[in-house]
């Protein structure tokens, strides 16, 4: 069964199409890959998808429930989680408070709770915490907790936005350019990683990505997007081999001559 | 109560120079050592200060609940907000219409007038809430400016001359009348307040205003309501102004609209940014220099706003995160 299902999307700003009546899904427990040449539209399917932006048509339906049109905050406590193609970590807080960020819709402790700190506060607190280092210690770096979050390398900043995103007990990841300023190493690693989250988390996976050899690797199904529209879909290899996708990303035969 | 805000900007060498102690209040002994001297000290002042140096500490710990009301909406929850005076009024005026007109005993109308501070936070806060810190700050600006014109504009808030002969309150037949019982009012409030604003500091709404003042989409996006945590800092906010409104208008036994304009929003503003917004200890010290300040500096006359306002301008010179030290 298809856990997202995106149907005729279209978003345009101010008279320019962004994204043309886009259809794709995302089956439950897959690994899926969005990819398309520089300003294909990819981040905008993405903000669509997390109630950032609001689509002009189409649906979109997340685990039996339209989300088009709701609140990010309500879209993330559906079960959709994200991370940001340009690190968005709460700078000057600590490593595990970035990360509770994430438990926040999944707890409720209000304004009289706080202030009284009955049992059920604190356990609420205790049970954040400890479920937050689980998710650190699951991306890596339980040893960083207390560090200030601007103060880890870049690599190890990437993993508290995933543990931030995971700490949301999302059903559905959605990776923005996940290994964006990554080295190869750290590349390798993010594959293990995100085979992980799948294969152990039983969460789905959506990832926009430039590094083909990543989307080849790790994804089962590719739908490939050029000027907001689809032209390809398909595994690794169907989509390669696609004649249209090679032209999106390197123009057609004649111009390479010419 | 004495703890020290998340932020990092390491602060010239004046941080350095204070790491000594900040390092020294780390562990919880030296931090409770430290409260319960200063508590003793408070609580011993009515014993040594005459009358007069009583008002200006009473006014002290007065505006320490003031500023730790608007510290919680522009300290923590990071809006911009011109027009509290306008939460201090509803308090107030609630007190004072109700004990005045209608007879009623002091310490009924403080449930109300905390309901009708709620209401006020959710009408102006609810729609408004949406719009950008500096657009929000021109709104509470007109909020604050309505509510006072209001005051003065209708009968059962007397006008322009305001109410006069508010009851003073009592406690099972024991009116508080002196001004030894309202230092120790003031100050109950006060330490209440920095008990209040420090468990919510340390909580998941405290967390969660944290999270929207440093990045609202990002917080969002980790389902977050950034509207509804902020209507929280800003009813919250509302209520401390309040709850002091009322106690305002007891001590004072008449109250009028001239006690709640602009100037009032800016020196609770002032005070609260003066210390270091969002950390309890910077707060207190700014209500401590705002209230301390004209009065050691009285023999100036007027000269000692131009003087204060020097003071000012070198203290946001060198220490743009407030007087107290900021963690590292």
């Amino acid at each position: 069964m298809a856990l997202l299902e995106v149907k005729n999307l279209m978003l345009s700003f101010a008279g320019l199409d962004v994204i043309k009546d886009l259809s794709f899904s995302v089956e439950n427990g897959s690994i899926a890959s969005l990819i398309g040449p520089n300003g294909a539209g990819k981040t905008s399917v993405f903000n669509c998808l997390t109630g950032f932006y609001k689509p002009n048509d189409g649906d979109i339906i997340f685990d039996g429930n339209r989300i088009v049109r709701k609140k990010p905050h309500k879209i993330t406590k559906h079960g959709m989680a994200r991370t940001f193609q340009n690190l968005r970590l709460f700078k000057s807080m600590t490593v595990l408070d970035n990360v509770m960020s994430g438990m926040h819709c999944r707890t409720k402790a209000g304004p009289i709770a706080a202030v009284l700190r009955h049992g059920a506060q604190q356990r609420e607190e205790a049970e954040t915490k400890k479920f937050c280092q689980e998710c650190l210690e699951f991306v890596g770096i339980p040893e960083f907790e207390d560090h200030i979050s601007s103060n880890l390398s870049y690599g190890n900043q990437r993993r508290v936005e995933w543990a931030r995103a995971l700490a949301t007990k999302p059903k559905l990841l959605l990776l923005d350019e996940p290994a964006a300023g990554l080295n190869h190493d750290e590349k390798q690693q993010l594959i293990a990683l995100i085979k992980r989250i799948r294969d152990e988390l039983g969460i789905t996976i959506l990832l926009i990505e430039h590094d083909m050899g990543l989307v080849m690797k790790v994804s089962e199904k590719i739908t490939v997007i050029d000027y907001g529209q689809k032209i390809a879909q398909g595994n690794a290899e169907e989509v390669q081999n696609n004649p249209k996708v090679i032209e999106a990303y390197l123009g057609k035969e004649e111009e390479e001559i010419a | 109560m004495a703890d020290i805000s998340n932020s990092t900007s390491t602060n010239s060498a004046q941080a350095v120079k204070a790491g000594g102690l900040m390092a020294w209040l780390e562990p919880q002994q030296n931090r409770i050592l430290v409260l319960a001297a200063l508590a003793g000290i408070a609580l011993a002042l009515p014993l040594i200060l005459n009358n007069y140096a009583m008002e200006v500490m009473s006014s002290v710990w007065f505006y320490v609940v003031l500023c730790l009301g608007l510290n919680i909406v522009v300290g923590y929850a990071g809006l911009l907000d011109l027009g509290y005076a306008a939460f201090f009024a509803v308090g107030a005026y609630t007190t004072g219409i109700l004990t005045s007109h209608f007879g009623i005993n002091f310490w009924l109308t403080i449930p109300v007038a905390i309901f009708f501070s709620i209401c006020a936070g959710v009408i102006i806060g609810g729609p408004t809430l949406r719009l950008r810190s500096d657009y929000l700050a021109i709104v509470t600006l007109g909020f604050g400016e309505i509510v006072r014109i209001i005051a003065r504009n209708l009968e059962i808030t007397g006008g322009a001359s305001g109410l006069i002969g508010i009851e003073k309150p009592s406690i099972m037949g024991f009116e508080l009348n002196e001004i030894q019982h309202f230092y120790y009012v003031f100050l109950l409030l006060a330490i209440l307040a920095c008990f209040i604003s420090y468990r919510l500091q340390h909580s998941r709404l405290g967390r969660a205003w944290q999270y929207v003042r440093e990045d609202e989409d990002a917080a969002e996006a980790m389902g977050i309501n950034r509207v509804g945590i902020k209507l929280y800092a800003y009813v919250i906010g509302a209520i401390f102004g309040g709850v002091a409104g009322c106690f305002f208008a007891a001590k004072m036994t008449a109250i009028s609209p001239e006690t709640f304009m602009f100037q009032q929003s800016v020196l609770i503003l002032l005070g609260v940014v003066l210390g270091g917004m969002g950390k309890i200890p910077g707060v207190i010290i700014g209500a401590f220099a705002l209230v301390l300040f004209p009065e050691v500096f009285r023999e100036l006359g007027s000269m000692r706003i131009l003087v204060f306002a020097v003071v000012m301008l070198i203290i946001m010179l060198y220490r743009p995160e407030g007087i107290w030290p900021a963690k590292k």
